[in-house]
Formats: C-alpha cells, sequence, structure tokens
C-alpha cells in the first residue's frame, strides 16, 4: 500500500501543478465576471516563452534558469492576456470568441516564431528544465515523507501554496470582495465606487500571469520543449477544474488534483491491482465525464458568477 | 419614422463593412508581422494565392478545402441563432467522421443504399452529440459551452479507441471505406487534375440552402430565433423552449456531423487514430462570425479561410511559416468580434466627415 502511494502522489502532484496555476487563473477572471477560454492560449504562450528563455539563457543563469524562465513566461503571458481583457471589457466583444481567438493566436504566434527562429516546427529539448528532487528534512518523516517528499517537485509545492495565497486574497481582502463584487453585479459595485472596468483588467492579466505560469511548468517539468502539440487541452481541462470546484480556489485546487490523479491513474495503473483491469479510455475521459456530471448536478450544483461573461456597459439597466 | 429607415440601413451598411474591415486589418496585420520577422509580405500573399488557386489541381482541393468549413460554419452559425454556442462541432466532426467510415465499412450495399446510409449515420451521430449538451441545457440549466468542450475530449479519445480497438487490431488507421459508400468522383478528380475534391460541396451548399429554408421559411425557424432573442418571451408566448433548445443542438450536431463525413467519406475513406482535433468546429466559429450567422455568409466566410488555408500550404516557398494564416485569422476574429469599437471608429469618422 505505502508502495503504492509513493508511486503514485508525487505523480499526482507533478501532473496537477499546471493545472493548479492556470485554474486559479480562471478563478481570479471569471469571479470578476470575465469568462476566459483562452486559459489554453495562455499556457500555450506561457509554455512558448519559458522554452524560449530558457533555452537562451541558460548559459547564463545555469540552475537558477528554471525558475527566472516561468517569471518571464508569467511576464509574457499577462502581457498577453490583456489582448482579452481589452475584447471583452473595453470592446464588448463576446468573451468566448475572444477567448477561441487567443488560443488561435497564441498557437499561430507560437509556432510561426518557433519556425522562424529555429527554422523547424519544434524547439530542442531545454538544457534546464525542473528535476524532481527529494526534499532534505521532510523526506526523513516516516511514513509522510517518502510518500510526499522523495522524487517531487518544487513547482508542485508552490501551486499548492499560490492556491491558499488566493483564497486569501479572494476571501480575506478587501481587493477580494471587490473582485467578486464586480463579477456578480457590476451595477451595485460601480455604485459603490469600485472601478469595475478596472478591477476586471486586473482579473483577466492574473489569469494571464497565472496561465503563463501554469504553462511555462508544464513544459518545463513535462515536456521540456516547444512544438504545436505541447499543450493539448490542458488549458480546457484547467477550465473544467474552475467550473468543477466551483469558481473556488481551493475547491479549483482539489478539483485540478483529482484531474492530476486521474491522469496519473492512466499512467501507473498497470502496478495496482484495482484498476489494471479497467480500460485507459475510461481513466482519459473521466475528467470530462466527471465536469459534466459535476455540472448536471449530480455532484452539488455548480453555479456560476452571476455576472459572468456579461459586458458591463455604465448607464445600463 | 425616416429616422429609423436610416439607422436601418446604416445597420445594413455596418454589417457589410465590419467583415470587409475586418479582413483586410487581418491581411494588413499579416503583412506586418512578415515584413517584421524579415520576410516579403508581396511574395507571401503571392505565394498564398498560388497555393490556392495556381492551377486546376489547387483550385480542386481549394474546394475540398472548403467544404467542410461551409458546414461547421453552418453547425456554429445555426445553434447562435436560437442564442446558443456550439463549441462542441469539433467533437461532433470527429463522431460524425467515425460513425460515417463505420457504416462504409461494415455495411454492404448498392451505393444508392449505401451511400446515403452512411451519410446519415455521421449526420445522426453528429446530431446526438449535439443532443447531450442540449438536453442538458434545456432541463437543467448547464451551460452549453462549457458541456460541448467537454464532449469534444470525450469524442477525440472514444473515436481513437474505437479505431483502434474495435475497427482495427491496435492500428493506426482504418482500411479504405468500400466505393459504394465513397463520395469520391472520377469526374470532378479528372476535371482537377486529381485532386482530392468530392460530391461533397454540392451537399454543403444544399446543406446551406436547408438552413436558410429552416432559418427563414419555417414555423420551427421562427421559433428558434424567438427563443434565441428572448427565451422567456418565447415561453409566454406558448413556444416549447425547451424543445427548441434541444433541436437546435441537435441540427447544428448534424451539419457538424455532415462535416465529418465529408472528410470520412470524400477527402480520406478512413478514419485514423488523431493525436489533437481537427480544429474544423474552432474555425467553424471564425466562419460563422464573419458570416454573420446568415447560410449565404457563411458560405462566403468559408470561401475565404478555405482559400487562406490551402493558400497557407504554398507560404514557405516564399520563406513564411503556415501558421501566418493562423494568426491572421484569429486577428479577424478579434477584430469582428469587437465590432462594437469598429462601428464606433465609423461613425465617429462619419461625424468628422459632415
Amino acid at each position: 500500500m505505502l508502495d503504492i502511494l509513493a508511486s503514485i502522489v508525487p505523480t499526482v502532484l507533478f501532473f496537477s501543478a499546471p493545472l493548479i496555476f492556470t485554474a486559479l487563473g480562471g478563478v481570479f477572471s471569471e469571479r470578476s465576471g470575465v469568462i476566459n477560454i483562452g486559459l489554453e492560449g495562455l499556457m500555450v504562450m506561457g509554455a512558448f516563452v519559458g522554452i524560449v528563455f530558457n533555452l537562451a539563457f541558460a548559459d547564463v543563469f545555469g540552475g537558477l534558469t528554471p525558475w527566472i524562465s516561468i517569471i518571464v513566461a508569467m511576464v509574457a503571458g499577462a502581457l498577453f492576456s490583456v489582448i482579452h481583457a481589452v475584447a471583452s471589457v473595453s470592446f464588448r466583444a463576446d468573451q468566448t470568441v475572444s477567448g477561441v481567438a487567443i488560443n488561435m493566436l497564441a498557437l499561430g504566434v507560437g509556432v510561426y516564431l518557433t519556425k522562424v527562429w529555429y527554422g523547424k516546427g519544434q524547439t530542442d529539448m531545454v538544457a534546464e528544465p525542473f528535476n524532481s528532487q527529494t526534499i532534505p528534512v521532510l523526506s526523513k518523516i516516516p511514513i509522510i515523507g517518502p510518500i510526499f517528499f522523495e522524487g517531487v517537485y518544487v513547482t508542485s509545492y508552490v501551486a499548492i501554496i499560490v492556491a491558499f495565497i488566493a483564497w486569501f486574497v479572494l476571501y480575506k481582502t478587501a481587493f477580494g470582495l471587490r473582485l467578486r463584487a464586480v463579477g456578480e453585479h457590476p451595477m451595485a459595485a460601480d455604485t459603490n465606487g469600485i472601478n469595475v472596468s478596472k478591477m476586471r483588467y486586473i482579473a483577466v492579466i492574473l489569469s494571464g500571469a497565472l496561465g503563463g505560469l501554469g504553462g511555462s511548468v508544464f513544459a518545463l517539468t513535462i515536456v521540456s520543449n516547444f512544438s504545436h502539440a505541447t499543450i493539448v487541452g490542458q488549458g480546457f481541462m484547467s477550465l473544467a477544474a474552475v467550473i468543477f470546484g466551483k469558481w473556488h480556489p481551493l475547491g479549483a485546487m482539489g478539483a485540478a488534483l483529482f484531474f492530476g490523479f486521474a491522469q496519473s491513474l492512466s499512467i501507473v495503473s498497470s502496478g495496482i491491482p484495482v484498476l489494471e483491469n479497467i480500460p485507459q479510455i475510461f481513466l482519459l475521459i473521466a475528467p470530462y465525464v466527471l465536469t459534466i456530471l459535476a455540472l448536471a448536478g449530480f455532484i452539488g450544483r455548480a453555479d456560476a458568477p452571476r455576472a459572468n461573461g456579461i459586458p458591463y456597459i455604465k448607464g445600463n439597466r | 419614422m425616416r429616422q429609423v429607415i436610416q439607422v436601418k440601413s446604416n445597420n445594413r451598411l455596418f454589417g457589410i463593412l465590419v467583415p470587409i474591415i475586418s479582413v483586410l486589418l487581418g491581411l494588413i496585420v499579416g503583412a506586418i508581422i512578415m515584413l517584421i520577422s524579415g520576410h516579403n509580405p508581396i511574395e507571401g500573399y503571392i505565394a498564398l494565392w498560388n497555393g490556392a488557386f495556381y492551377d486546376e489541381f489547387t483550385i480542386g482541393e481549394t474546394i475540398r478545402r472548403i467544404t467542410p468549413l461551409i458546414l461547421t460554419g453552418l453547425a456554429i452559425a445555426f445553434a447562435f441563432r436560437s442564442g446558443l454556442f456550439n463549441i462542441g462541432a469539433e467533437g461532433q466532426v470527429i463522431i460524425g467522421w467515425l460513425a460515417a467510415v463505420w457504416v462504409g465499412l461494415i455495411v454492404d450495399a448498392p451505393m444508392i443504399i449505401h451511400l446515403p446510409l452512411a451519410v446519415l449515420a455521421g449526420a445522426l451521430a453528429g446530431g446526438l452529440w449535439g443532443f447531450v449538451p442540449g438536453l442538458l441545457k434545456a432541463k437543467l440549466g448547464v451551460h452549453e459551452v462549457i458541456v460541448t468542450i467537454m464532449m469534444n475530449y470525450i469524442a477525440l479519445y472514444v473515436s481513437n479507441e474505437i479505431v483502434r480497438s474495435v475497427l482495427t487490431d491496435h492500428d493506426t488507421s482504418t482500411e479504405k471505406i468500400a466505393a459504394t459508400a465513397s463520395l469520391g468522383s472520377e469526374w470532378l478528380q479528372a476535371l482537377t487534375f486529381y485532386s482530392r475534391m468530392h460530391y461533397g460541396i454540392l451537399i454543403a451548399l444544399f446543406a446551406a440552402l436547408i438552413m436558410w429554408f429552416i432559418i427563414d421559411r419555417t414555423t420551427i425557424g421562427y421559433e428558434l430565433k424567438a427563443v434565441g432573442f428572448n427565451r422567456h418571451a418565447s415561453k409566454y408566448a406558448g413556444m416549447n423552449v425547451s424543445k427548441n433548445i434541444i433541436l437546435s443542438m441537435v441540427i447544428s450536431g448534424a451539419f457538424a456531423g455532415l462535416a465529418g463525413v465529408m472528410e470520412g467519406l470524400g477527402t480520406y475513406g478512413n478514419v485514423s487514430v488523431i493525436s489533437g482535433f481537427t480544429n474544423l468546429g474552432f474555425d467553424g466559429i471564425a466562419v460563422a462570425l464573419l458570416g454573420a450567422n446568415n447560410p449565404l455568409g457563411v458560405v462566403l466566410a468559408a470561401i475565404l479561410f478555405g482559400v487562406l488555408k490551402e493558400g497557407a500550404g504554398e507560404m514557405p516557398s516564399a520563406g513564411v511559416p503556415t501558421e501566418l494564416v493562423d494568426i491572421i485569422i484569429a486577428i479577424i476574429i478579434f477584430f469582428v468580434a469587437s465590432s462594437y469599437i469598429i462601428r464606433w471608429a465609423l461613425t465617429r469618422f462619419k461625424k468628422e466627415g459632415k
């Protein structure tokens, strides 16, 4: 049993981390009332920038390169998401359509630049990816140590910490209250002197930063290069985690961990007696089927923020 | 009254101007990107033109490319008309493709039965894939966007699994369908230097006609539009809103399923394990949006995007990566979606002109 856990838990954490980051971004954006189908594209942008920066500066920064890469990818994601913010907040575009365009644009730009810079459809493998490590003191704790702190990626724990920070920001600070108010009832928020557009801009840009972070962490832990097939659906899965987690940061984290678990099952299932007889296909589609069931109310109702997807036009009732 | 008429004609003018301006802006941005990345935009666009219209063969291939885009565009436009956003066209394409090829493989019948049966199977499978989100939307109020996204992934994995374990013995693609189920046409192929052009284009154009007929000439279409405009008013007027939502998603799914049929019975003649989406469904969103959800507009927009996508294949000869076209299409979508700002700029411009 302990062996099984020690093989599953690190894998779950490994697969979940990018989803957690990105889903938290989705929570911020949607809580402010801006639907973000573009999470996928934001991850693509993050993965692209993270990999390119890592390839270009591995000599300069050495062992610190992956950390600096994900910070740069965060900034790039934030900047890229401004397009979505401008379209959906200022230009009152249909937010879903704008999100779809973000996805197409990110992949187009990423692969286009890859071809222009590297002369082929995919980059080389990075020299400095994140490596799994055994955390010194903590791994010595009996039982818990080997399960949680041996052969893990530090980024996984960063993701979990960020989830708690996001929860604190959204539920324990004035900023978070305003952000949620803007997503529930923008007119009331406006009457109380909150700048609706500004809050929504901030929220979308935060989602860009977190999406970029998620994409770059995915690229630098799991695949180590960039091509058109680096991010295939992780962004949509994060969006599913947002909804499955009922638009709550910790809920989204839980959902992301669960999806990571489902993904890792299709990889480690051969070692687990109960699961080895289940055809892989069921484990593959499990996250998606469960999300639909969750939405249909079989796993408790999931209600979106009330003003989600509706552009706010001052002076309209 | 005169004012009303003026506003109306203004709206119609904007309705035509917005897409045209968006396309031009998209092409200009594309040219700027080519310039910045050190390519010659004129050479790039000439290569694009040649890629789509160089000779009979490329024209045939361009028409083949346009065919499924018309259908996915119709699918999304149809759902839009009743206020639904069918992002699931992608999954419906995959399932329609699979079902049509499946029937094409296992049924043994003369062409007059086999071909319609296979086409119908694809449309029905797509319709079924649209039925689930429609039902959930109508009965439980679940947002169709998320359900259809999830259905896309389920379609992708299920189709791959069926190809691998049911239709073949752990192979990556099935055998070719029976000739009695093929949309291929020797006549069209001979006409176009053996391109992969097939009879599907007739089905696609006919589907556009059907959509126009349903939406503009039948009670069903009237109700679907009414539900799209105002769900509550339609309910008050005695329409069955749930039924209309489900029906709209099923018809939309059937159109998308037909797009899959075009690929399965026309272009490829088989179905393969795919690592990612076909993108036909997502491109359909762009087509519907640019075509203003109107059947004729959809056909025209599909022609434009089909030409761009097919022409892109030739762009590397000018040193430009094919992805430039994806960027251009994304930018066109942004501008059409943000038509509010284009309208604003146009009215502003007009006022200053006076």
